[in-house]
């Protein structure tokens, strides 16, 4: 049977195991709408700003590990998904977007809605399709799911012109396999490369693994896990990378970088082998990249051949696979036990306690994380936006299953905190979602708190309400001598009302006292929640490397009394 | 980049898919990482489909290994070499259009014989002089007519190849292949 370019690409969605998508319908799309109508077990989830719609497709991605689907018209439609495209990509997101675009006889005239979307989108997708013609749907649909979940995954754009989706029929016809000459996805590693990884590994005295974003996505955490344990090698997550090992492991010492744990900082500077796994050495991990880990030698392992010898050149560089390349390292690691090493961790733990949480009469945005994260036990599922409650988020929050913890990193987006927390209650729904959201992010995206309550996503959404833009406040604090330039809100809404005019239930905080049972409340309640924590206004992120700088120049927080 | 070290130019070849918008991705990474083409040429390979593209690259050596490996991440580039160190033959066309007057066309005719050039285009006042070969050779042949007065010059980039029966594309399956990396 002949079909139409747009039931084509819901037979494909179908053949990709698409049961989900987020978009929001315009002129040029439309004829994809009037076939998704026919086609009910493709669940269609209407947002209210199409950045919503890329922005949950890559928190449902996150969450589940497929590829996340978002849909919108051309021209505005499709460049409202520029900052979710954006941010997948920088995070190594498998996402597939699909826009319309129009008619062809109107392509280059400036047409009603017209924009160059796959020139916008080049730099920011792992690749894009414009598919000219009705025989070539099922192929582009095809490759783009394969580009986006395979080797080091991202996002892939597919532009349907109007007529290619509603206009001359063809057969369905699902192709067999990819038409991509150029595109080959590295498995194992060379034996010469494992070989002097393992040599450095058996030969270092003070070495850490750094464990990224690569160990979730290549499913590698087990077997992580299991080198660490065998040489007792300590692990240090970046802010990808957490949740690929317990929080509670006795090897994992939490994040590094410009907020990461004083400790984790130190034991880099002191270490003699960083061992980088799916992992890119960005700036907010090295700081200064000449004071990086000065007494080190570099194994870096990454399926991408292009980030080995970027920013770090490295000593062994190992292309693959990492969980192909961890079957092969596991067996050439010596059993090591490291005792003078992980003493020397502990010591500085103990003298850097940045994990800690102060004493205080204020409710600390630290200590309302610190009590919600006991509440859950560190299960279910954590998002953040960007800024000091996700540095806060990183650093107080457990987590004990891999894929929990889903934050926009190399982007930095805030607003990521609603629409993706959204997306991956949808992928997951049998899951607690927690929004850990800024007053600033929140109110770029609090429009799809309506599809969160329409999609029967049950996510609790906590914002920790300083009144501010929190982090750029501190960074005036710091560098731009209390110059709080546009940082500052003076009529921020009543979220509880918002919630209220959502018809769902909102919750104030004020005290420490109050925040378990807020916390406890949100999760009692059925559907989406929102609780307002009108936290400490000032407060500072430490640890704190300033940008550029090295863990010599490592401010950590003046007073550490325990309340814990 | 943060290490500098030693510059020097770098001879890249590229086989691509011959398809709408390949040289767009190619010249947006390049800006968009900062790199240096010096010169770029495009044009069929020996396969139906296929496009080679050969690249002068201004850069040390570890900068052009990121340039080498961000082409082949591209998804339309199916295979990358760097073939400076080879054994490699590399010519380039230049076309320059030069004044020329009564008493002088004749000393102009002999340094283009002298060179090997053809002219291939004689006006009232002025001769295009169409010149083949290596970049110096071409720079040489610029110095000396320059003093005539140069109306215009327009250059092809470099095209290169390995002398012999060595390939330095081997199709996508090579070892000289960035790509080849992680598959071997």
């Amino acid at each position: 049977m002949e079909l139409t370019g747009a039931e084509i690409v819901c037979e494909s969605l179908l053949k990709e195991g698409v049961d989900v998508v987020f978009g929001l319908p315009g002129g040029a799309v439309l004829p994809l709408y009037g076939a998704l109508s026919t086609y009910p077990a493709i669940r269609h989830i209407l947002v209210r700003h199409e950045q919503a719609a890329a922005m949950a497709a890559d928190g449902f991605s996150r969450a589940t590990g497929r590829v996340g689907v978002c849909l919108a018209t051309s021209g505005p439609g499709a460049t409202n998904l520029v900052t979710g495209i954006a941010a997948a990509q920088m995070d190594s997101v498998p996402m597939v977007a699909i826009t319309g675009q129009v008619a062809r006889p109107y392509i280059g005239t400036d047409a009603f809605q017209e924009t160059d979307v796959t020139g916008v989108t080049l730099p920011i997708t792992k690749h894009n399709i414009l598919v000219m013609n009705v025989k070539d749907v099922a192929q582009a649909i095809h490759d783009a799911f394969y580009i986006a979940s395979s080797g080091r995954p991202g996002p892939v754009l597919v532009d349907i012109p109007r007529d290619v989706l509603l206009g001359e029929k063809t057969e369905f016809i699902w192709p067999e396999t990819d038409k991509l000459p150029g595109y080959r996805v590295p498995s194992a590693a060379p034996k010469a490369q494992v070989d002097a990884a393992a040599a450095l590994i058996n030969k270092s005295e003070r070495p850490i693994i750094m464990a990224g974003h690569g160990v979730l996505i290549s499913h590698a955490y087990g077997l992580m896990t299991e080198m660490a344990e065998k040489a007792q090698i300590p692990v240090i997550t970046t802010l990808l990378g957490i949740s690929s090992i317990a929080s509670d492991h006795e090897l994992n010492l939490g994040m590094s970088g410009m907020h990461g744990m004083a400790y984790a900082n130190l034991a880099i500077d002191e270490a003699d082998l960083i061992i980088g796994l799916g992992m890119r050495f960005d700036d907010r991990v090295t700081g200064r990249i000449s004071a990086f880990a000065p007494n080190a030698k570099f194994v870096h392992v990454d399926i991408d051949a292009s980030e080995i010898d970027k920013n770090i050149q490295t000593d062994a560089g190992v292309v693959g696979d990492l969980k192909a390349v961890l079957e092969q390292l596991l067996p050439k690691v010596d059993a090591n036990v490291h005792i003078d090493w992980l003493r020397h961790i502990e010591e500085l733990k103990a003298q850097h306690p940045s994990h800690i949480v102060r004493k205080s009469d204020e409710l600390l945005p630290q200590f309302v994380l610190q009590r919600l994260t006991e509440v859950t036990q560190g299960r279910g599922i954590v998002v953040t936006g960007v800024g000091q409650h996700q540095m806060w988020a990183a650093q107080h929050c457990t987590f004990k299953e891999p894929n929990t913890f889903i934050t926009s990193g190399g982007l930095g987006t805030m607003g990521f905190e609603v629409p993706a927390a959204l997306g991956a209650q949808v992928g997951r729904p049998d899951t607690v979602v927690w929004s850990v959201c800024g007053d600033g992010g929140f109110q770029m995206t609090m429009c799809d708190i309506a599809t969160a309550v329409e999609s029967g996503a049950d996510v609790k959404f906590a914002i920790l309400n300083n009144t501010n833009l929190g982090m750029v406040h501190q960074l005036q604090d710091v560098f731009f001598e209390q110059d709080y330039m546009a940082s500052e809100f003076s009529a921020n809404p009543d979220f509880v009302k918002i919630a209220e005019a959502y018809g769902i239930r909102g919750i104030r905080v004020t005290k420490q006292e109050e925040v378990v049972d807020a916390v406890q409340q949100a999760m009692e309640t059925a559907g989406p929640v929102i609780v307002d924590f009108m936290v400490k206004q000032d407060e500072i992120v430490f640890p704190f490397i300033p940008s550029g700088q090295s863990v010599k120049e490592m401010l950590e927080e003046p007073a550490h009394n325990e309340t814990s | 980049m943060s290490q500098q070290n030693e510059t020097e130019q770098h001879t890249l070849i590229a086989l691509v898919e011959d398809k709408p918008g390949v040289l767009n991705r190619v010249a947006s990474m390049f800006r968009r990482r900062g790199f240096n083409i010096v010169s770029l040429a495009v044009g069929n390979s020996e396969q139906a489909g296929l496009s080679r593209m050969t690249f002068v690259v201004n850069g040390d050596d570890r900068t052009v290994s990121q340039v080498a490996k961000q082409l082949d991440k591209l998804i339309d580039v199916l295979e990358v070499a760097d073939i400076t160190e080879a054994r490699i033959v590399a010519r380039e066309l230049a076309m320059i259009k030069v004044k020329t007057t009564s008493t002088n066309r004749g000393e102009i005719i002999q340094i283009v014989n002298l060179f090997r050039a053809n002219i291939i285009d004689v006006g009232r006042e002025s001769m295009v002089i169409e010149i083949t070969g290596e970049g110096d050779k071409i720079n040489a042949l610029y110095d000396l007519l320059a003093p005539f007065g140069i109306i215009e010059m327009s250059r092809s980039g470099i095209v290169a190849m390995e002398r012999g029966e060595a390939k330095g594309l081997t199709n996508g399956h090579g070892a000289n292949s960035a790509k080849s990396n992680g598959t071997s």
